[in-house]
């Protein structure tokens, strides 16, 4: 139960949400609530083909349709040099086709309207002559030297798009080559996708009066946004102000620039009226980035007694037809190479090879910092097949396999430096709380009867907080993060962040670390985010990166503000500075704790009462370039039963036990805990994006794409182990993503681990039960 | 056509087309818009709200035949500047992130327990199983409805009124 | 999403319905529930320029037993078929059925006769009224008839009613004698169409043998199906466990399910026979007990 926001020494504490009695009410501010006088409607026709040259357009019969006042196709916005955008990876996308088609659904034409629906009827009239061309939908049939060439605008003509490695190649070799033990595992991850409740959306207002564009866009980066709308559109970039006001959940999906934005700021600027753009559901999962789609092998080298040596990967990477990752540009497949894990490998080597194919572009990161989910999925996965070859326990291999507490600050085979983690406390708090032991006999008295009960255990280290500066950047702008305070004279704070939430909390999170650092209560603070005109520069929120990077922000510019504060109070107090202490709440004299002065106080003659020489008001700006990125962990055990008759997996018990580092807001942290459990568990169980021969998408809406209801959906237990980071100005490392990286693999190694007496090693997600139907039919096992 | 139709205890007469679904009659006509839409095939219930007493998706009813009933939506649970039990607990109990299927989470869960005043959590999952939520998991969301039940049959004190309207929480 | 612009027209009576109909057919649609039609109108697959709205229709309300039959009308809603405890010891297959479809508001809202004349394989009503034997009551301008479930599918998506005919109720015979039923169904996720389903309707004779079997496959085949071979083995027989596990084993033989996302057709035809045991095994119980206590 929540706690008021009144309260003191805020950290740590489960304050209720700031956010949350506009929400309750119905009187959030999404992107569709925004409604402008004389706003038109834009409608985007779309490729039924997934590799099609386009002969002709005619727009003839939309153009005289009721209603319309623009009818946009490829071949206008190459007049306005607006065809092609670029992706966050360093790719070019086409907004809308020229020449042809690379996906089906893809942007071929678009129409402005009064009205939606007269938008949707001239956008049936439009006719588009398609000449079909060979499709490629398997990633590695594209490598194929008789593979047609999908992209022509490339230099390089093949479907290759990039090779990518990390660690040593020869240690990994030469210890493959001793080990007595080699275990191999083909593993994929599966085309997902995040699928925010809310899809996206954008109002582009150009106002011709003032030279100016305000695009109201549901943005998880919105000063990202605002960088490339200004490299792709050429408007000058202080004449540009990107909103991003309530998001409806993002997961990843709202980072990327898309082609419906583009073509509603070109119709904006043609029309000088407002254009909305609002994606269906359909045209948000056929079309905008998915993600995941990695073939995986996997490769362990250890000894008889399971101490693993070194560890190979090689990657397929399916990124459809535009390299459209939002990963940082020195990293195509993002921080994958974490793929060691928790585990003391002594070598490891990973080759990842991107390729192009007639599907959506992607991949974006859901609910994951770069590539993280594929890799801790892989070793997790891969860990318990060398638990099963060796017939050890899978906690027992875990336990003598990690990195140990006094390994910290640990460096990894592929170059990471971990900051801090105690794993085995975790892994042992988690066995303990389930009941490890019992269940283990239970297992076995069940299997003695012929029921089929698995255990899964998932012990993964993420990685997470995108800078240092020095190595991540997006479309080259470094991943730092910011923060702005600012007091008013009555001692109230108003503060703007460079990240922005979909459902995080934020306004009430930062709100605490201020608060904490300033002697307030969150209720003194109000944050704001998502106006490029307001808030100080940032690259936003996602890779769970904003307590990292803005939380730190805020911290240290909350110290800022208190360094010119402890001056004020010195003056307030009379006495020199040095004589000045904070407690926590106020500033007082050294050995005289009567005399003190609150912040309120210090605030108010920041405006009224400055000393000498001092610059009056009270605020501070922040750039965190953060000096490691932050690695939480956790350990995560599911339960499962499996119904032999139908082959449907029950998921009885999960319980999650995270260690995230210092906690802000321990509500918050478990709420984030079930929502990305609840992803996870959808990707195990029911997730993927299916294409027949012809690249049609089998899944692209909610009837095939399945979301999890209540009623689908585990009881989640929670619980947690701090190991502060030793780097982070609080000490917090992030948690939002945590969940979903690490329960898949804890998912499947339950299944896996309940059909285990049978031989089985493995089974590719999502689990439907025809799939484990069919393996207990392999064994001759039914009801 | 024209259509009269009682919103949140307010009468409204307006001109539809006989397309417009009663979502967006809602949203654009009636500028209430905490009812949301959020896909194409009835699958995610952002858009609930209560037809004469019955819970409905509003993506999935022409405006038409709402002609002469009554529509409750989320903006009609707050009373007298009171929040609706359901919405304090919902507050309480972290049972919203992102916030965008609260408004038809807040519908289904009156309804549920308009027939069901103390619903087992089985019960609540099943009622709300017309809900997609992508952000808590539902767990925080059944306690939330579990609270307001108890809450509605006077077991625990309603303490939120007066948190509610200067913004702030409560414990 | 918009459907097309369309004419909108609601009729009070059946007649003024079965007039509009006749007089634009094809072009015309009639909508009940709208919980299939409205989205199909939203992609605008389909299209139709006249929407006959026939909830206004009180003819098409309620339902009553008569002549050895319950007539449900046409706009009964799932829900009320949910929730109906009046109905549930002699038709106990209607709550069983109804709780499985799709979830709570469209509940509400859609219709059984609706979801019969939409005749989607996957329906739930459509293995459920196999099972019943139902009759479906369609009028048109020459009046009404009764066509036998076993002649109402014709295909996926069609039925044998005629392009100006409205279906005003469905008729269930009301057992004679102990009864009891179970609706077996697997979903990817909850609220899904079924990957396959099975509804099962057992009455019992005094002499403690079935009397009457019904047993309709829901998604494995272009329209419903009966499990005939298997009502055929089931009827006359004490409800044994031998008994239950051939008769079992005989219901996927009246399947003809297609390899597709759900699963193959051969993971269907085995589901079917699961859900046939499970769902005897436990109408036996529950019989058992039944005549037990009387």
């Amino acid at each position: 139960m929540a706690l008021r926001q009144t309260e003191m020494r805020p950290m740590g504490k489960p304050i209720g949400r700031k956010e949350d009695p506009r929400l309750i009410r119905g009187k959030g501010r999404y992107v569709d609530d925004v409604m402008l006088p004389n706003m038109l409607y834009l409608c985007i026709v779309r490729s039924p083909y997934a590799h099609a040259r386009i002969r002709s357009i005619d727009t003839s019969a939309a153009l005289a349709a009721p209603g319309v006042k623009l009818v946009l196709t490829g071949e206008d916005l190459a007049s306005m040099n607006l065809a092609w955008m670029p992706t966050l990876a360093g790719d070019q996308q086409m907004v809308m086709a020229t020449g042809k088609v690379l996906f089906q659904y893809q942007e071929v034409a678009a129409v402005v309207a009064e009205t939606r629906a007269q938008a949707e009827d001239a956008a049936q009239l439009i006719e588009v002559d398609y000449e079909p061309l060979p499709v490629v939908v398997d990633p590695f049939k594209a490598l194929a030297p008789d593979a047609p060439v999908l992209r022509e605008d490339k230099e390089e003509k093949s479907n290759h798009i990039f090779h990518w490695e990390a660690g040593d190649r020869e240690e990994t070799e030469t210890l493959f080559r001793d080990a007595p033990v080699i275990v191999s595992q083909k593993v994929r991850f599966p085309r997902v996708h995040p699928s925010p409740l809310e899809p996206c959306g954008c109002v582009a207002d150009y106002d011709p009066a003032k030279s100016k564009l305000t695009l109201y866009v549901t943005s998880q980066a919105p000063h990202v946004h605002r960088t490339v709308l200004a490299m792709v559109s050429g408007l000058p970039e202080h004449q540009i102000q990107v909103i991003s006001p309530d998001v409806g959940g993002g997961f990843g999906n709202k980072v990327p620039v898309y082609p419906g934005y583009v073509i509603a700021v070109a119709a904006s600027l043609k029309l000088g009226t407002p254009v909305k753009w609002i994606e269906t559901r359909t045209e948000n999962v056929a079309s905008s980035h998915f993600a995941r789609d990695y073939h995986m092998t996997a490769e362990i080298a250890a000894r008889e007694d399971g101490k693993v040596l070194a560890l190979r990967v090689k990657t397929i990477a399916d990124h459809g037809a535009f390299d459209a990752a939002a990963d940082p540009s020195k990293f195509p497949a993002g921080l994958f190479s974490i793929v060691s894990g928790s585990y003391d490998f002594k070598a490891a080597f990973v080759e990842v090879d991107g390729v192009y194919t007639n599907k959506a572009p992607g991949g974006v990161a859901y609910r994951c910092s770069f590539r993280v989910t594929e890799a801790s999925y892989l070793i997790e996965r891969v860990m318990d097949v060398l638990a099963q070859r060796l017939g050890m326990d899978p906690a027992e291999l875990r336990l003598r396999n990690f990195i140990r507490k006094d390994q910290f600050p640990y460096k990894s085979p592929t170059g990471w430096v971990y900051d801090s983690g105690d794993y085995e406390k975790t892994l042992k708090l988690a066995l303990d709380r389930i009941g490890y032991e019992e269940l283990r006999k239970e297992q076995a008295e069940k299997r003695a009867r012929g029921e089929l009960m698995g255990i899964g255990i998932s012990t993964f280290t993420e990685v997470v907080g995108a800078g240092p500066a020095h190595l991540f950047d997006i479309v080259g702008i470094k991943m730092f993060d910011s923060a702005q305070i600012r007091f008013h004279p009555t001692g109230k704070v108003i503060a703007r962040l460079g990240v922005r939430h979909q459902g995080q909390g934020h306004e009430t999170t930062f709100a605490q670390i201020i608060a904490e650092e300033l002697g307030l209560s969150a209720d003194d603070v109000l944050i704001e985010e998502g106006d490029t005109d307001t808030a100080p520069y940032g690259l936003g929120t996602y890779a769970s990166r904003s307590t990292p990077t803005a939380g730190g922000a805020a911290a240290l510019c909350a110290r800022r503000i208190r360094e010119k504060a402890r001056k004020i109070a010195a003056h307030l107090l009379e006495v020199s500075e040095d004589d000045v202490t904070w407690d926590g709440i106020a500033f007082s004299v050294k050995g005289l704790p009567g005399r003190s002065v609150s912040m309120k106080d210090v605030a108010f003659a920041a405006y009224t009462n400055i000393p000498e020489g001092l610059e009056p008001g009270l605020e501070a700006t922040y750039y965190y370039n953060p000096p490691n990125l932050t690695f939480p962990h956790g350990a995560y055990i599911a339960v499962v039963d499996i119904d032999k008759g139908t082959g449907a997996v029950k998921v009885r018990r999960f319980l999650a036990v995270d260690d995230c580092g210092n906690v802000i807001n321990p509500m918050i942290v478990d709420g984030q805990v079930h929502g990305g459990l609840t992803e996870g568990f959808a990707i195990a169980f029911m997730q993927d994006i299916p294409y027949d021969a012809d690249g049609n998408c089998l899944a692209p809406n909610w009837m095939d794409y399945l979301v999890p209801t209540s009623a689908d959906t585990p009881h989640w237990e929670t619980d947690r182990t701090v190991t502060p980071s030793p780097h982070h100005p609080i000490g917090a490392k992030g948690v939002g993503e945590s969940p979903n990286v690490g329960s898949p693999a804890a998912f499947v190694n339950a299944v896996v681990d309940a059909l285990s007496p049978f031989g089985v090693e493995h089974i590719d997600m999502p689990i439907f039960p025809w799939k484990v139907w069919s393996i207990l039919r392999e064994h001759g096992i039914s009801e | 056509m024209n259509i009269r139709v009682t919103v949140n205890g307010r009468p409204y007469e307006a001109d539809v087309e006989p397309r417009t679904l009663l979502a967006y009659f809602l949203r654009e006509q009636l500028k209430l818009t905490g009812t949301h839409i959020g896909c194409d095939t009835t699958s995610c219930g952002a858009c609930t709200v209560l037809l004469d007493g019955k819970l409905v998706k509003s993506c999935t009813v022409l405006a038409v035949q709402a002609d002469g009933r009554e529509v409750l939506t989320v903006e009609g649970l707050e009373k007298n500047g009171q929040l609706h039990p359901l919405q304090s607990a919902f507050w309480e109990e972290h049972a919203l992130q992102c916030g965008y299927c609260t408004p038809g989470m807040l519908m289904a869960s009156y309804a549920l327990l308009q027939e069901n005043p103390a619903p087992t959590e089985e019960e609540i999952r099943e009622a709300l199983s017309g809900n997609i939520c992508r952000c808590t998991g539902y767990v925080n969301i059944v306690k939330a409805v579990q609270l307001a039940a108890r809450k509605m049959s006077g077991e625990t004190q309603e303490t939120l009124e007066v948190a509610a309207t200067h913004g702030t929480s409560t414990d | 999403m918009f459907p097309n612009a369309f004419q909108y027209e609601a009729p009070t009576s059946v007649d003024e319905a079965i007039r509009l109909l006749t007089e634009y057919g094809y072009d015309s649609k009639i909508l009940a529930g709208g919980q299939s039609l409205l989205p199909m109108m939203k992609f605008r697959i389909a299209a139709p320029a006249v929407l006959i709205d026939v909830n206004g229709i009180d003819d098409l309300k309620g339902w009553r037993e008569e002549n050895g039959k319950l007539r449900i009308g046409a706009l009964t809603r799932h829900a009320d078929a949910e929730h109906a405890t009046e109905l549930r010891d002699r038709y106990p297959l209607l709550s069983r059925t109804a709780r499985w479809i799709a979830d709570p508001p469209i509940r509400n809202r859609g219709t059984i006769c609706g979801s019969l004349v939409h005749a989607d394989p996957g329906s739930d009503w459509g293995a459920a009224m196999i099972a019943l034997r139902a009759d479906v009551e369609v009028q048109g301008l020459e009046g009404s008839r009764l066509i036998p479930i076993d002649e109402f599918f014709v295909d996926t998506f069609a039925t044998s009613l005629e392009e100006n005919e409205l279906a005003v109720a469905v008729h269930v015979p009301t057992p004679n004698g102990p009864v009891a039923a179970r609706y077996m169904k697997l979903e990817r996720k909850a609220g899904d169409f079924a990957i396959a389903a099975l509804a099962v309707h057992v009455v019992m004779g005094k002499d403690g043998r079935v009397s009457e079997a019904g047993i309709g496959i829901g998604a494995c085949g272009p329209i419903p199906l009966r499990a005939a071979k298997a009502e055929a083995a089931l009827v006359g027989q004490p409800l044994t466990e031998e008994t239950i596990s051939t008769v079992s084993k005989l219901v996927p033989e009246d399947a003809d399910p297609a390899d597709d996302l759900r699963g193959s057709a051969d993971y269907k035809r085995d589901l079917l026979r699961v859900f046939a045991k499970r769902a005897l095994l436990e109408i036996a119980e529950e019989l058992q007990e039944r005549v037990g206590a009387e």
